[in-house]
């Protein structure tokens, strides 16, 4: 580098360059809430204009104001669903973090046991539901074994093939420094699989979700209510579909909310060296 | 200069791989503390084989190797065609890994650590992770790695053929500056003649199908070797003899 007293001007491609990158900045957060807010116009006035009953399309606010007028019954059903998402999720990274490394730790493990994760994966949980609800007593832990059904199998499939997926020099360079079993794990095949888990975490997260509500609509709570799902459930046999809409709102908003934190988590572990987290010049 | 004590001694070791393929023929060979060994040849040729052997990756079919003293963890080096560094660790936490497979933490080996960096040139990237170093660089760590421990042997297999030249000779006079400076032993794998003839005291000129050894040439040149070596009459003479023994090695196997 020579040290340069003025700098240079930018040529015209360059300058461009940058207007676009700015111009990127904003329109990545604007363009959405711009779209948020015509849909949400558009749907108001479809509503007023062609006067639609709330009970067949409630307009927006309508929503809104449902919202906080039935907080104290849609409030605890959030939570419940909150709960069973995350108890399923968690039970997932322990199962699925779990059973990769015993997989990698014995190959003859895996060959025994591999097909039946495959099994319970392609097996629709809405089939086993009923099932589990007659051996399982609790409907909240059928519900958590739902939800888990579902989203172990992508944080077990994503972190074996990370497990496996070190550097085979590297592999060679454990051996020959007499790495034990327990250090090649731990130093190498832990931090490489790394990425990938966090692959399988972020789709496990909206599956977890998606398992909790799915199983509550097939369990049926017996006249209990947990989460969201038989909120709706509920809204929609009396026709109070201002109801319907706000608990799909938070369920969306839960969603949304799972995807972004686990984006974040992933985005701090792997920002200093995966180039998944890497920015590029040009 | 004192005759060097023998560090290992390979006699007639072959290797050959399911379905009669035989990477290596008899090869015998015997490596003396603070030799700096070349083995060169076409692909095919075993040369890596051989590393593999040594190393204990892999073990002979045929014949031994047997070290003149018992081998210890961390007793050998090795650098390999890629830099192999662990992405997600430092520059020093690569160069700590043989010490931390030994169980040593890195407060209790932080000078041995900064001190190879330091060799290699890299002590101000201690902090910097792979990504953000260039090829040559990462070259230099994995250097640095194979050595933090003073290993009695360093193997290194084509460590410099996916540099670009420029790059390539100063890592080769680096490294010929290192072996000065710490006096280990090396085994080089390279399939460039004048590499070998640069860096080396001794060229096994290897030939393929079945890998075995041609011949050895004695380079008897003495170090320190510098830039000017290599536009030395002598230089180019040693790159002769060595190019027409690698020509004969392939001149049977084809």
């Amino acid at each position: 580098m020579t040290a340069i007293e003025a700098p240079a001007p930018l040529d015209a491609e360059e300058e461009a360059r940058l207007r676009a990158a700015r111009r990127d900045r904003i329109a990545k957060w604007a363009l959405p809430v711009i779209v948020m807010a015509l849909t949400l116009v558009l749907w108001d006035r479809i509503v007023v204009w062609n006067d639609i009953a709330h009970y067949i399309l409630p307009a927006p606010s309508r929503v809104a104001e449902t919202l906080v007028a039935d907080w104290a019954i849609l409030g605890p059903a959030a939570w419940a669903t909150i709960q069973i998402t995350g108890l399923a999720l968690l039970a997932a990274v322990v199962g699925g973090v779990g059973l990769a490394v015993f997989f990698t730790q014995s190959r003859l493990f895996e060959l025994s046991f591999y097909p039946y994760a495959v099994i319970l994966q392609v097996t629709p949980i809405i089939a086993i539901a009923p099932l589990l609800r007659i051996y399982i007593d609790s409907v909240y832990g059928v519900l958590i074994l739902c939800a888990w059904i579902v989203a172990f199998f992508p944080i077990l499939s994503n972190t074996t093939l990370g497990l496996n997926s070190a550097d085979h020099n590297l592999r060679d360079l454990f051996r020959i420094y007499g790495a034990t079993r327990w250090q090649k794990l731990r130093y190498l095949q832990l931090p490489a699989a790394l990425p990938y888990f966090l692959g399988g975490l972020r789709i496990a997260g909206g599956l977890s979700l998606i398992g909790a509500v799915v199983a509550e609509f097939v369990v049926g709570t017996a006249g209990q209510s947990y989460g969201l799902a038989s909120r709706i459930l509920e809204a929609s046999y009396r026709l109070n579909i201002p109801r319907l809409y706000a608990a799909l709102l938070l369920i969306s908003a839960i969603g949304v909310v799972i995807f972004a934190a686990l984006s974040l988590l992933s985005h701090l572990l792997l920002r200093k060296w995966h180039e998944s987290a890497l920015k590029r010049e040009t | 200069m004192p005759p060097r004590r023998p560090l290992l001694t390979l006699s007639g070791v072959g290797k050959t791989f399911a379905g009669d393929v035989v990477a290596l023929r008899g090869m015998s060979l015997e490596v003396r503390e603070g030799d700096f060994i070349s083995l060169l040849g076409p692909s095919g040729c075993g040369k890596s084989t051989a590393l593999r052997l040594i190393a204990g990756l892999s073990h002979p079919t045929a014949g031994s190797i047997r070290w003149a003293e018992a081998r210890e963890r961390g007793d050998i080096g090795v650098v390999f065609q890629e830099p192999t560094l662990m992405p997600w660790a430092t520059v020093a936490e690569n160069a700590w890994l043989p010490f931390r497979l030994r169980g040593q933490s890195y407060s209790a080996v932080k000078d041995e650590v900064r001190e190879a960096l330091r060799l290699v040139g890299l002590d101000a990237f201690a902090g910097a992770y792979p990504r953000e170093l260039s090829g040559g660089m990462k070259m230099r760590v994995s250097i640095a790695r194979a050595l933090v421990t003073r290993p009695k042997l360093i193997l290194m297999d084509e460590p410099f053929a996916a540099l670009d030249e420029i790059t390539r000779f100063r890592l080769n006079n680096d490294l010929l500056s290192l072996k000065a400076k710490i006096g280990c032993t090396v085994i080089f794998v390279t399939h460039s003649v004048f590499e070998s003839v640069f860096l080396s005291d001794r060229i096994v000129v290897m030939a393929a199908r079945p890998g075995r050894v041609e011949r050895e040439v004695a380079v008897g040149e003495p170090y320190p070797r510098d830039e000017a070596f290599r536009t030395s009459p002598e230089y180019a003479a040693l790159c002769r003899e060595a190019s027409a023994a690698l020509h004969a090695a392939m001149g049977e196997a084809a």
